[in-house]
């Protein structure tokens, strides 16, 4: 579903951000991304949803390339994807609803549907009842979770998740990695950057290690070369 | 496009202050220009009146037979750049040089006056080269005595509408591009307050058409408003100027639409180069 082929990303002021890298992520796929700060996870993460080209290499995304795909098709890339960022990236003047229905309403969905559509996503993820509250009025955690019920409005192949729990306390962290678990089972494949190594420490998912821009470790290589557990390393957060 | 206006709407209400802040700009950029319009338009104005007092005068010599003059009246009205061809005669202008300057009314006496052949020229006919063409074809009629068409100030006045005009063009564009870079600092101000939602839009598939419209509805209301109030603003000021200082003629109705249709038009321009050079960095 995606894969990065010889990726490369250089910018011209910070240099080398990903270097040369090689990897595949499946269908219905949940893999961490973890890795130091300026390791080159959120580029990675750029690169896949097509937020950036890279340098050199090709970056393929439900069959779209990044050296052929036209700006103008980007939009039609993006209804596939759904993207979820640590600062949760909601519109504070419209209510969780609106937030969620604004997904929709931009990429042309009956105007009958909406409602529905939205009652049912923010049922989703915990909040059907609170869609007329404004982000301000909610939590953290709640508020990830309405930018999650908005990433899951077209009903994406992956999920992209910026670090997601990077401004939760643990109880949240716990609430939101369930619920990407739920959306992972349902058959929608997650690719994670994290800081969270207890969080990875705990799952049985594949984890992709990088630092100063290259995969360090990927689990399933490791799994599939030396049957050992994966040596998930500490890094500064 | 209900959503296009909802977005508009809301991106009005989210920033009323912006909001204001650009309409008042557009406005006073554009009431700048309309004073000089209005300058332009009464210098444009004072020069064709004294450009229409343009004329030939041929001066008929005494004993001239009067089918003569007649046959020349008829010559020179169809010349294609004579407007009008008509005889004076001594009378008529002792009659009138004694309307005109009562002070010297017991200086002209009959007869002192000579009769003569007034010529006014079209529109467009009216340059220094032309005139005296015209002078000198009427001075091949034998019974023209003299011929006078103030050449010195035909030239003067000719020199001064032609630099006039020129300076008017240079100074209209200025203004115009003026207007345009501070509507469209302006609307760029509207578009980087609204930058997290562009980036939110772009995030969940929205099109940059979709992006862009609510945007140049903005910018295309906010000239109308802005124009609109230029127009109020200089209409004050003519009134003001008309009454206090010398009279001035405002400009007709079609001008005045056409003046705040420019600033929608400004408006959506700039709103336009503002959003796609936006789109385009991110």
């Amino acid at each position: 579903m995606i894969r990065f082929t010889h990726v490369s990303k250089e910018y011209p002021r910070t240099g080398v951000a990903v270097n040369n890298v090689t990897f595949e992520l499946g269908k219905g796929e949940f893999v961490f991304l973890t890795g130091p700060s300026g390791s080159g996870k959120t580029t990675m993460l750029r690169l896949a949803y097509m937020e950036e080209r890279p340098t050199s290499g090709d970056v393929r995304v439900t069959g779209m390339h990044t050296s052929t795909i036209r700006q103008r098709d980007i939009p039609t890339l993006r209804r596939r994807l759904g993207i979820v960022f640590q600062d949760f990236r909601l519109l504070e003047d419209r209510t969780a609803e609106q937030n969620v229905a604004f997904a929709l309403e931009v990429t042309g969905a009956p105007r009958s549907a909406i409602p529905a559509r939205v009652s049912r996503l923010l049922s989703q993820v915990g909040l059907a009842s609170k869609g007329t509250s404004y982000p301000r009025e909610l939590s953290g955690g709640e508020q990830q979770r309405v930018a999650i019920a908005r990433a899951l409005a077209n009903d994406p192949v992956v999920l992209f998740a910026d670090e997601p729990t990077g401004n939760l306390d643990d109880r949240a962290t716990r609430g939101i990695f369930q619920l990407l678990r739920g959306i992972n089972a349902a058959g929608t494949a997650v690719f994670m950057a994290t800081h969270d190594l207890d969080l990875v420490r705990r799952s049985e998912y594949r984890i992709i290690e990088m630092n100063r821009g290259q995969i360090v470790y990927d689990s399933a290589e490791s799994l599939a070369s030396v049957p050992t557990p994966p040596p998930v390393r500490s890094s500064p957060a | 496009m209900r959503l296009t206006l909802r977005e508009t709407a809301l991106g009005l209400r989210h920033a009323p202050l912006l909001s204001t802040l650009s309409v008042i700009t557009i406005a006073f950029s554009l009431f700048t220009f309309g004073l000089f319009g209005l300058v332009a338009l009464n210098v444009s104005r004072t020069l064709r009146g004294v450009e229409e007092r343009v004329e030939i005068r041929a001066f008929i010599a005494d004993g001239t037979p009067v089918e003569a003059v007649a046959a020349a009246l008829g010559d020179i009205g169809a010349f294609p750049e004579v407007q009008s061809a008509v005889e004076v005669t001594s009378d008529e202008a002792l009659a009138r040089a004694r309307k005109e300057m009562p002070e010297f009314q017991d200086v002209f006496q009959a007869g002192v006056l000579p009769a003569s052949i007034e010529v006014r020229l079209r529109p467009g006919y009216r340059d220094p080269a032309t005139v005296q063409a015209v002078a000198s074809r009427i001075q091949t009629y034998p019974f023209v005595d003299d011929i006078r068409y103030g050449q010195e100030w035909v030239v003067k006045l000719y020199n001064i509408r032609n630099v006039a005009g020129a300076t008017g063009l240079v100074l209209g564009v200025a203004f115009a591009a003026v207007s345009i870079i501070i509507i469209g600092s302006t609307i760029r101000l509207a578009v980087l307050a609204r930058e997290r939602e562009i980036s939110i839009m772009r995030l969940v598939g929205a099109t940059n058409g979709f992006i862009r419209r609510p945007f140049l509805i903005d910018g295309l209301l906010k000239g109308l408003l802005g124009g609109g109030l230029a127009l109020l603003l200089t209409w004050l000021a003519h009134l003001a100027i008309d009454r206090y200082l010398i009279p001035t003629t405002f400009f007709d109705r079609n001008i005045a639409i056409l003046g705040v249709v420019c600033g929608g038009l400004i408006g959506l321009v700039g709103s336009a180069l503002s959003v796609g050079r936006h789109l385009r960095g991110i």
